[in-house]
């Protein structure tokens, strides 16, 4: 039953990206799970007395303190002994998250609570009517950066939560888009393998406070990733591990074009704006190495960095076989992977086939994946027959 | 003196959002279907169902008609009909 | 067990007592003696609890709202700008019906910032669905805590509490406390039962949204509650007695009101104050008396009538005032005789503020005052 966990006949708007995120990551989540919500659009559309979406334990209290909330729920949990079956989501629009709520988020991060924090990124205050949030990206418009003569709308980039959230040291932070609903969903149940706190930033788009049709909600949170405008990443413990590739890089007018809220850019004089935001796109794309060669250079340099730091031979490769509070590692065309983490390589033995502490390389020839798997695992090293 | 401030859980399915749509719906074709689940996945409502190829189906009584089934639709197997061309197929 | 103890460090020992099970605060002078007890408590593994160090009074109130909506019981301090930063989920944990137990170290408010005390902070936030206790020494801080619990999480109430002690006067000061067996506490405060938490085998939805169809609803069962407290209370009361073996006053205490004329009304700490100077002017032969208003809110109207009615002069005390009124007791008092047919004369003053002391030649000033023609607003002690 797909609609247990998060009911039909929520009041959100049709084609609203932030009710597809929070199904998608509640249906991931599964019902053992207590969510705390900030209050904006999501709690608005999913509670209206005497009716509740919801299908979990679901608390509602504030705009700013969703965070803190989720850590007194975490903290009830802890002493009663009961946290090791009940999982706690705290989650919240930008403004909640990004503006209002950053202070009792940082405190959830800094105290490392065994919270995941979910924001719903639709870039303003929409459950307001579409005023500037930290997260409206450059050169959008909205009721209170309004473009006039004097103005091409918000006059500033977005805050970069996954990198302040890297700043305290969370153990996984990631980005998404409803676009990619399996990536998303990957990353929630990643987020909720590891114990502390985690962040998950999602791109939910708002059809009505950015002025598109209903129907290109999943197609502009695909072109939002296509031109490099949100990167799709994942960081654990600070490290880059994954992002989302792109073959190449659409130019972002195809994007901007759909939406109203840039409408104002599509003049002679806006050209320049978008050539700025175009700038956005290409930084973001280097940065990250967001196009597929600029991938395959990354990896390489990590892995022959990881290669001067840590060298295994097939003897000290065996000891992590994951016994007895042993690490838990394969090797696999040279590289040396961490299962750690992977609730399908539990006591270091993968469906009671493959075992930790060997090399793997010609079992991967088997096996119903191929190598695209260990792109979740974290490379410890070079193994050296 | 107690009185209830809270929700039941699911309770919101008494609330029939079918009546918004305004003029379109997603029309199953169910020949190219290749069981993707994608038109599930996207589905703001959660209204959508189905299992093997060819059985998905949305739940009118909730569907708002914002027509991202039919957008993700890989094999092109939804499109989107207006609502009067709808009803007098089903008639 | 009679102990010699610090007012903050007596508090702590009843939390203790009490087995509050997540306590969550940030720093304030002067609340921090509490919650530093109740730290090493924790860390000495004497007390078996979660405590939650902060980064704002704000979190500090959603900490222990979200825990005690997960059905563990809980305990914060605060005071000053720290009540005031938690105003709002005060309101919050009030709608949500959740016996939140939180001490107030009273304390003035900025600006000027002035860590000394008074009783503005706690007065401001009447209004947000607490019960509210103002305690007069230690030993009655201490028992107000007991009775906090139990009254939060008695069924027919389920409303937060906040017991109120005056900063430094009564939380730095050491007194004689008598503090109550592990198994009295456990006799008299059952553990926490709530009616709905959070909970996955039972999903609720907790902190809807609620139109004007049913809004109002949810204010008038909580004033409700707040009235049907002030019958259940004087219950719990004995209960209280039977099980301690002292009495506790928890909505007035009155002293030498039998055939009074004049008669003070005061909160907290300022009492004893009073009672010096009740027993110095009796001793004149004056007719003076005290009432001690412990429940400031409920506000136990109907009591404070019956017990000033006989009065001629009242004289309300208080270290707070609503700028631009009166100070918010007077106004109280004055609403507990409007409609009936004896009108006293009902003066205000307005003392102490900023932990201005309140000395017997303070109170004395107020007694010569009350002779003359009712004023609403004094000040005593003015350096102007």
């Amino acid at each position: 039953m797909v609609t247990e966990l998060f009911s039909s006949g929520h009041t959100a708007c049709a084609g609203c990206g932030q009710a597809l995120g929070a199904r998608l990551v509640v249906e991931t989540t599964g019902p053992n799970v207590i969510i705390a919500n900030a209050t904006g659009c999501l709690e608005v559309f999913t509670s209206r007395y005497p009716e509740s979406a919801w299908g979990v334990p679901w608390i509602h209290s504030l705009f700013q303190n969703a965070a803190a909330v989720a850590s007194g729920v975490e903290a009830a949990l802890r002493i009663k002994g009961k946290l090791d079956q009940v999982r706690v989501i705290s989650q919240g629009g930008d403004g909640a998250t990004a503006d209002i709520g950053m202070a009792s988020l940082s405190g959830m991060f800094d105290r490392g609570h065994d919270i995941l924090y979910v924001c719903y990124d639709n870039e303003a205050y929409m459950n307001t009517g579409v005023q500037r949030s930290g997260l409206t990206p450059f050169g959008s418009r909205t009721t209170t950066s309004p473009s006039g003569k004097k103005s091409f709308g918000n006059p500033r980039p977005k805050k970069n939560i996954p990198e302040i959230a890297n700043a305290h040291n969370v153990p996984y932070v990631a980005t998404a888009s409803v676009a990619f609903p399996k990536d998303l969903q990957k990353k929630v149940k990643r987020a909720l393998s590891i114990r502390g706190p985690k962040y998950i930033q999602i791109f939910v788009p708002c059809p009505l406070g950015w002025r598109h049709d209903p129907g290109l909600t999943y197609e502009i949170a695909k072109l939002v990733v296509e031109t490099g405008l949100y990167p799709i990443l994942e960081y654990q413990d600070g490290k880059l591990i994954s992002v989302k590739t792109i073959e190449a890089a659409k130019p972002v007018d195809e994007y901007l074009k759909l939406q109203g809220r840039y409408a104002h850019l599509f003049t002679e004089r806006g050209k320049d704006e978008i050539a700025k935001i175009q700038t956005i796109a290409d930084s973001n794309i280097k940065k990250y190495g967001l196009l597929k060669e600029g991938k395959e250079a990354q990896k390489k340099m990590a892995a022959e960095k990881l290669a001067e730091e840590k060298i295994f031979t097939t003897a000290e490769l065996s000891k992590c076989d994951g016994k007895d509070g042993r690490p838990a590692y394969f090797a696999y065309k040279g590289k040396v992977y961490d299962t750690a983490g992977s609730d399908r390589w539990a006591d270091g033995a993968h469906y009671n086939t493959h075992f930790a502490g060997s090399d793997l390389t010609d079992a991967l020839v088997e096996a119903p994946h191929g190598d695209e798997v260990f792109e979740r695992f974290k490379i410890v090293g070079v193994l050296k027959a | 003196m107690i009185i209830p401030v809270t929700s039941k859980p699911r309770t919101s399915k008494a609330n029939k959002t079918g009546t918004w749509r305004s003029g379109k719906k997603p029309h199953f074709i169910q020949k190219e279907c290749i069981a993707c689940r994608l038109c599930v996945m996207v589905c703001p409502e959660g209204c959508i169902s189905g299992d093997k190829r060819c059985t998905y189906i949305a739940d009118y009584k909730y569907c708002k008609g914002c027509g991202n089934c039919a957008a993700v639709c890989p094999v092109a197997d939804i499109e989107m009909v207006k609502e009067e061309w709808w009803r007098e197929t089903i008639s | 067990m009679r102990r010699y103890l610090e007012g903050s460090h007596a508090v702590a020992e009843i939390v203790r007592l009490c087995k509050a099970q997540v306590i969550s605060a940030y720093p304030i002078t002067p609340q921090t003696h509490i919650v530093e007890s109740l730290a090493q408590m924790v860390a000495d593994g004497e007390l078996n609890a979660e405590f939650i160090n902060v980064e704002s009074e704000h979190s500090a109130a959603s900490v222990v709202q979200g825990a005690s909506a997960t059905g563990v019981r809980t305990y914060t301090a605060t005071t000053s700008q720290g009540l005031l930063y938690m105003i709002e989920v005060l309101y919050s944990i009030a709608g949500l019906r959740l016996p939140v137990v939180l001490t107030c170290a009273n304390r003035a408010v900025s600006s000027p910032i002035n860590i000394w005390n008074d009783h503005q902070d706690s007065v401001t936030v009447r209004d947000a669905g607490w019960l509210q206790f103002y305690a007069e020494n230690n030993q009655e801080a201490c028992d107000l805590h007991l009775m906090a619990y139990r009254l939060a999480e008695d069924h027919n109430i389920m409303l937060p509490v906040m017991v109120c002690m005056d900063g430094y006067i009564l939380t730095h000061a050491y007194e004689v406390v008598d503090l109550p067996e592990q198994s009295q506490v456990d006799k008299f405060l059952p553990d926490f039962k709530p009616i709905h938490c959070l909970n996955p085998d039972e999903p609720v939805s907790m902190g809807v949204l609620m139109g004007p169809e049913s809004y109002i609803e949810t204010r008038y069962a909580i004033h409700q509650t707040m009235m049907d407290a002030l019958n259940v209370i004087p219950g719990i009361a004995d209960e209280f007695e039977q099980v301690f073996g002292r009495k506790v006053h928890c909505l007035i205490e009155k002293y030498r009101l039998e055939d009074a004329t004049q008669v003070f009304v005061a909160m907290g700490s300022m009492v004893g104050t009073v009672k010096e100077i009740v027993d110095g002017l009796r001793e004149d032969g004056q007719k003076v008396g005290l009432l001690k208003v412990i429940a400031h809110r409920p506000f136990p109207k109907r009591i404070v009538y019956e017990a000033l009615k006989n009065a001629r002069e009242i004289a309300v005390l208080e270290k707070a005032i609503s700028l631009g009124e009166e100070g918010p007791l007077l106004s109280d008092v004055k609403s507990a005789f409007c409609g009936q047919g004896n009108q006293p004369k009902i003066s205000g003053f307005v003392l102490g503020l900023g932990g201005r002391d309140i000395t017997k030649k303070s109170i004395l000033e107020v007694h010569d005052a009350l002779s003359g023609s009712q004023v609403d607003v004094k000040f005593i002690d003015l350096k102007i």
